[in-house]
């Protein structure tokens, strides 16, 4: 699903590498913590699946694209395979729950009638039934995050990244969250979730791929956040 | 592509810049209206010269000696004159007119300030050949042919007066070319400027719509189409403006000159003919600007 070959990415302005020789494979269906310091690089790691970056060196796959290299214009229909959440939940205020996950379908040109059935579908299945007119403001932080969750799947993506989405939340809600997300994972599809939460990463017992400046120092089937952190 | 969401997408965007929407409408709009003038001038010119073509005389003026003593053209060096010129191939036609006629001509022209007509005498008019041409737009043949000749006094060719008078006219028409030029700019900038503003206020849509996989065409295709809409209306707005400078300024103000057959009036057709011009330039400067404005500023 995921592969990155030896892979580096040097920003123009800095000195150091955000990622220096990096290779990683992650399987279809796997869920897996990305972990590190802030400025580890794990930005530019999921920045690079998305190709908001291309990397210095090194080739990228997701799915079937060599993401590195595609076409600008192919771009598109490789974000379309791939949900993104984020910390700031980044839902559109003046959009109701309902159409802030419609409006995912509507940029990319989905007819009317798909996304009249699908959006309520997927709002029960993140557990917003009933929520559906409310406005964002309305919200609570884990119902806006489970709005996210709702618009990065509901075109039903190959893969889930996930980039801190439980950073705003306490503990419990954040629980919450992972349930879902681990819902999400046994409909089959990838997770990648980058994180600084120990009691998650703990509690899940997935895999953990840890970076530290820019490097993999660790990649455990079973991992926890780390021994004596 | 979802026609409805694109164009809910631009009325919001709209109404969210709502000043600045104004503030695009109008510059467009007196941007268009001075490169409409423009053009309506030039028609007008076109239709003035079309006017006075066929109109266009040189005049032969005989000398004083001549003018008293040879009233019916009977002697030469005038009755030489009169056939050379009857005979010459540039020449349409003559009309010979003596002191008296051109007295009378005279008396006819200044009845208004009979103080003028006082002071006149027949004896300060000289007899002149009026001279038709064959063609009118190269009176010099005629006037260089005679100049000189015994018996002629001066040659007047009336090209030169509608020349000056031309002159003006174009000089009104560059004038409003040169200022609609720098509205144009400043519609331009305010375009451009609208459209940032307009990506900006929207980044967060526009980063969620890149993010879950929209084209580009998709996330730019509102802006484009609002800055469109926006040239849209000022052409529109323009075009009024034209027409209403019309029935108020021009039916006005020239009235006489236009009754009096001096200048040729614009009618509303002009307008008719002119106005896809302006559409075609808003639209066209609207979306270039808008095209280029999203690709330097607008990461995508």
């Amino acid at each position: 699903m995921i592969r990155l070959e030896e892979v580096s990415k040097v920003y123009k302005t800095s000195t150091r590498p955000a990622l220096e020789n990096i290779s990683v494979e992650v399987d279809k269906g796997e869920f897996v913590f990305l972990i590190g310091a802030s400025g580890s690089g794990k930005s530019t790691f999921l920045r690079l699946l998305l190709r908001e970056e291309v990397p210095s060196k090194g080739r990228v796959y997701v799915a079937n694209f060599d993401v590195a290299r595609m076409a600008r214009r192919r771009v598109p229909r490789l974000r379309q395979s791939i949900g993104c959440v984020f910390q700031d939940f980044r839902l559109l205020a003046n959009k109701t729950v309902a159409e802030n996950v419609a409006f995912a379908l509507e940029v990319i040109g989905k007819p009317r009638h798909t996304i009249r059935k699908v959006v309520p579908e997927v709002l029960e299945l993140v557990g917003l039934e009933g929520k559906a007119e409310r406005m964002p403001h309305e919200l609570s932080g884990g119902e806006q995050q489970r709005v996210a969750i709702a618009r990065a799947f509901v075109n039903r993506p190959l893969m889930l990244l996930a980039d801190e989405p439980t950073g705003n939340l306490d503990p419990d809600t954040s629980q919450d969250i992972m349930l879902l997300l681990e819902r999400i994972n046994r409909t089959g599809t990838t997770v990648l979730m980058a994180t600084h939460d120990h009691s998650i990463v703990d509690s899940m017992r997935r895999r953990v791929v840890e970076l530290d400046l820019g490097r993999v120092i660790r990649d455990d089937a079973r991992g926890v956040y780390g021994v004596g952190r | 592509m979802r026609a409805s969401f694109v164009f809910s997408e631009v009325l919001t965007g709209l109404r969210r810049n709502i000043t600045m929407t104004i503030a695009m409408i109008i510059t467009t709009a007196i941007s268009l209206a001075l490169l409409g003038g423009g053009l309506l001038v030039v028609r007008m010119i076109d239709k003035t010269q079309a006017l006075y073509q066929d109109k266009v005389e040189v005049s032969i003026y005989l000398t004083d000696d001549v003018s008293s003593t040879d009233k019916e053209c009977q002697n030469d060096p005038c009755k030489g004159l009169r056939s050379k010129l009857e005979g010459d191939p540039a020449v349409d036609s003559i009309t010979f007119e003596n002191r008296d006629q051109a007295f009378e001509r005279f008396k006819q022209i200044f009845e208004a300030q009979p103080e003028l007509v006082k002071l006149a005498r027949p004896e300060a008019l000289p007899a002149s050949f009026r001279v038709k041409l064959v063609d009118p737009e190269r009176p010099e043949v005629v006037t260089q042919a005679y100049q000189g000749q015994a018996g002629i006094d001066t040659i007047t060719d009336q090209s030169e007066f509608l020349d000056r008078f031309f002159n003006a006219l174009n000089g009104v028409r560059n004038m409003t070319f040169a200022v609609a030029l720098f509205m144009a700019i400043a519609a331009l900038l305010l375009i451009s400027n609208t459209v940032q503003l307009s990506a900006f206020t929207r980044r967060t849509e526009v980063g969620i719509m890149r993010l879950v996989g929209a084209t580009r065409w998709y996330t730019q295709l509102p802006f484009l189409l609002e800055a469109m809409v926006t040239g849209l209306i000022g052409a529109l707005v323009a075009i009024l403006g034209l027409v209403g400078l019309k029935v108020v300024f021009l039916d006005d103000v020239l009235a006489d000159p236009i009754n009096a057959g001096v200048v040729r009036s614009i009618d509303g057709l002009d307008i008719l003919l002119v106005s896809p011009w302006l559409l075609l330039v808003a639209l066209g400067i609207s979306a270039v600007t808008g095209y280029v404005t999203l690709r330097l500023y607008v990461r995508t």
